[in-house]
């Protein structure tokens, strides 16, 4: 455990949106997804405003465009799909470049790929710039019950052990000369999966256990509780109002 | 199946994500009840499990191959309530950390891959388990079946969001067919991986399997001795297996007829595969045939796709006539054995 704590998708770093108490950037992620999924798909301009507002948070946040960029191809399956719409979609259909395609069709996959990418690229934001535990804190002051709260913190905390553990047991069916290619390995590969749950059960009780002798009585006692002042809100809330501003008029024009 | 930003409109997210907040409320105060303080770690480390068995690939054929979505192995392991709960937690993380599945898409999500799978493939293999005879191999095989079944279920439950709310222009029967061919596929690979992980547990702790509780307290009661209870557990076994016998016939019978023979019946019986191909929306098995025109084969879709949407519902509707009937026939059936002997109820769902 002396190696880093922070997820492999967290960037360090001393941005002004990195000092931001985590509850208000939840907030405002969420509250600008919320904006552009209720902006009207024919205002194409209001997502490029949507874009610039995301770039100038990314540029604060100091993250590079190239990891953005890269850690967006997350969506790909659902552009395939979106690639997909204008051919089977209803409705009136328009020739490009000899192909028929539905006019709807298009439009829902602009609808699709303009709003995923931005909520995408929001919760990339996110993740960059907060810890794990500050996002666990931040959710808590969400008031998400915090049971819930504590199931997410033992499935990131042992997320990595389960996840290693898993990894250990492959390098062992390979080291024995075990090679997967087909469905009749799949008994094989099953029985792993057993014995990742027993393992990982038989943890959850040992974990229990010592939580138990170190005085656990059903909550976790919060040690650094996060507080916003006015002034985070509104900087962390610049982000969904601006956002809201460009989709009225996206309603309105 | 994470759906995005976007590809549900803004109210049906909303009433989506409160019967996802409702069904997590529920499930919180399920587990609690379940596990007591014990809820927290063991509920992480299963969705950490669950988390990292997702990760574990396998393989179809030449280079093909698939993953576990695990709510039905959640659901049979550790209960429906633990079980809904893992899988909504890993779904939380996924969307905050790995911005996979939109954050507005959250409760869509939940209520489409955790409520649906788990509570359908719970209430499926509990129906099951209760009618197959009380061995091993029958909670395999229940696993199987529930597992098979709670894959298409959670894609009519997409597809039912997406016909509520949808933002695109795809025709809702296209998306049903579309939806509901490729994860029964996908639910195949699911059942067999499923019902081999649950047999490979109880093979070595039956006692972690929630699913196979039932079948456990007996084990104990033979080999610890205390014969106070056997006689009384042992006298509606006895009575139950001609009813089993019966059940199993209709249920197979009726599986068969309405999902197989109908398929099966049609000219082109790989209609199934071709419309997966077409649709594209084949996001799991990777590589799917997209260098084909899409439009292919649209003269004869429409009668395979009436035949094959017509099986897959006779399934489903299959599915949920076996959840419904044995549900009343539980109640029934325990009104009566707690009637005549109070001692002989079964142990509570």
């Amino acid at each position: 455990m002396g190696a880093g704590h922070a997820h492999r998708l967290y960037r360090h770093g001393h941005s002004p949106v990195h000092a931001l108490p985590p509850h208000t950037k939840l907030a405002a992620a969420f509250a600008f997804v919320v904006v552009v999924v209720s902006t009207p798909r024919e205002a194409m301009w209001a997502f490029a405003l949507y874009a610039v507002l995301l770039a100038v948070v990314a540029r604060q946040a100091r993250v590079p465009a190239g990891v953005l960029l890269k850690r967006l191809l997350i969506e790909i399956p659902f552009v395939a799909f979106a690639v997909l719409m204008p051919f089977v979609a209803e409705g009136e259909r328009v020739d490009v470049l000899g192909l028929s395609l539905s006019v709807n069709g298009l439009w829902g996959a602009w609808n699709v790929l303009a709003k995923g990418t931005l909520g995408v690229a929001a919760s990339v934001l996110l993740a960059s710039t907060t810890e794990l535990r500050e996002l666990l804190l931040g959710l808590q002051r969400l008031k998400l019950p915090p049971l819930l709260v504590q199931i997410a913190s033992f499935m990131i905390r042992y997320g990595d052990v389960i996840t290693d553990e898993m990894r250990r047991m492959r390098i062992a069916r390979e080291s024995r000369g075990f090679e997967a290619s087909g469905v009749r390995h799949w008994g094989v590969l099953a029985k792993s999966a057993g014995a990742l749950f027993i393992r990982s059960y038989e943890r959850g009780e040992r974990v229990h256990l010592a939580m138990v002798s170190r005085g656990y009585a059903g909550s976790m006692p919060v040690i650094d509780e996060v507080t916003a002042s006015r002034a985070q809100w509104s900087y962390a809330l610049a982000l969904p109002f601006a956002a809201l501003a460009v989709c009225l008029l996206g309603w309105t024009l | 199946m994470h759906v995005p930003d976007g590809f549900i409109n803004a109210p049906v997210s909303a009433a989506t994500g409160l019967v996802a907040a409702g069904a997590i409320a529920v499930s919180l105060r399920g587990a609690r009840r379940e596990l007591d303080e014990r809820t927290a770690p063991l509920a992480g480390l299963v969705a950490a499990f669950i988390f990292a068995v997702q990760m574990l690939n396998f393989p179809v054929a030449a280079g093909t191959s698939g993953h576990l979505l695990g709510g039905a192995l959640a659901a049979i392991l550790v209960g429906p309530y633990t079980g809904v709960l893992c899988v909504s937690v890993v779904l939380l993380m996924q969307g905050i950390l790995f911005a996979d599945g939109g954050l507005t898409a959250l409760g869509v999500n939940i209520t489409d891959m955790a409520i649906v799978t788990t509570v359908v493939s719970y209430a499926l293999f509990r129906g099951l388990v209760k009618v197959l005879p009380r061995k091993r191999r029958s909670v395999t095989v229940a696993s199987f079946v529930a597992a098979l079944l709670s894959v298409p279920a959670a894609a009519v439950a997409f597809t039912l969001i997406y016909a509520v709310g949808g933002t695109t222009d795809v025709a809702v029967s296209k998306v049903a067919t579309a939806m509901v061919g490729v994860h029964v596929l996908i639910g195949i690979g699911e059942a067999v991986i499923t019902a081999l992980t649950v047999g490979a547990v109880i093979a070595v702790r039956p006692d972690l399997v929630y699913g196979a509780r039932g079948l456990q307290q007996r084990l104990k009661l033979r080999v610890g001795g205390e014969l106070v209870d056997a006689p009384a557990v042992a006298v509606p076994v006895a009575a139950r297996s001609s009813h089993r016998k019966v059940w199993i016939t209709g249920l197979v019978t009726s599986l068969v007829l309405a999902g197989f023979v109908s398929f099966y019946a049609s000219s082109n019986p790989d209609g199934l595969e071709k419309v997966a191909k077409d649709k594209g929306i084949d996001t799991r098995t990777g590589k799917h045939a997209t260098g084909d025109s899409p439009l292919a084969g649209y003269g004869v879709r429409d009668i395979s796709d009436a035949r094959v949407s017509g099986g897959l519902a006779g399934v489903i509707g299959v599915g949920v006539t076996v959840v419904a009937g044995t549900g009343v026939f539980w109640t029934v059936r325990r009104r009566r054995t707690s009637d005549t002997s109070p001692a002989s109820v079964p142990e509570g769902v």
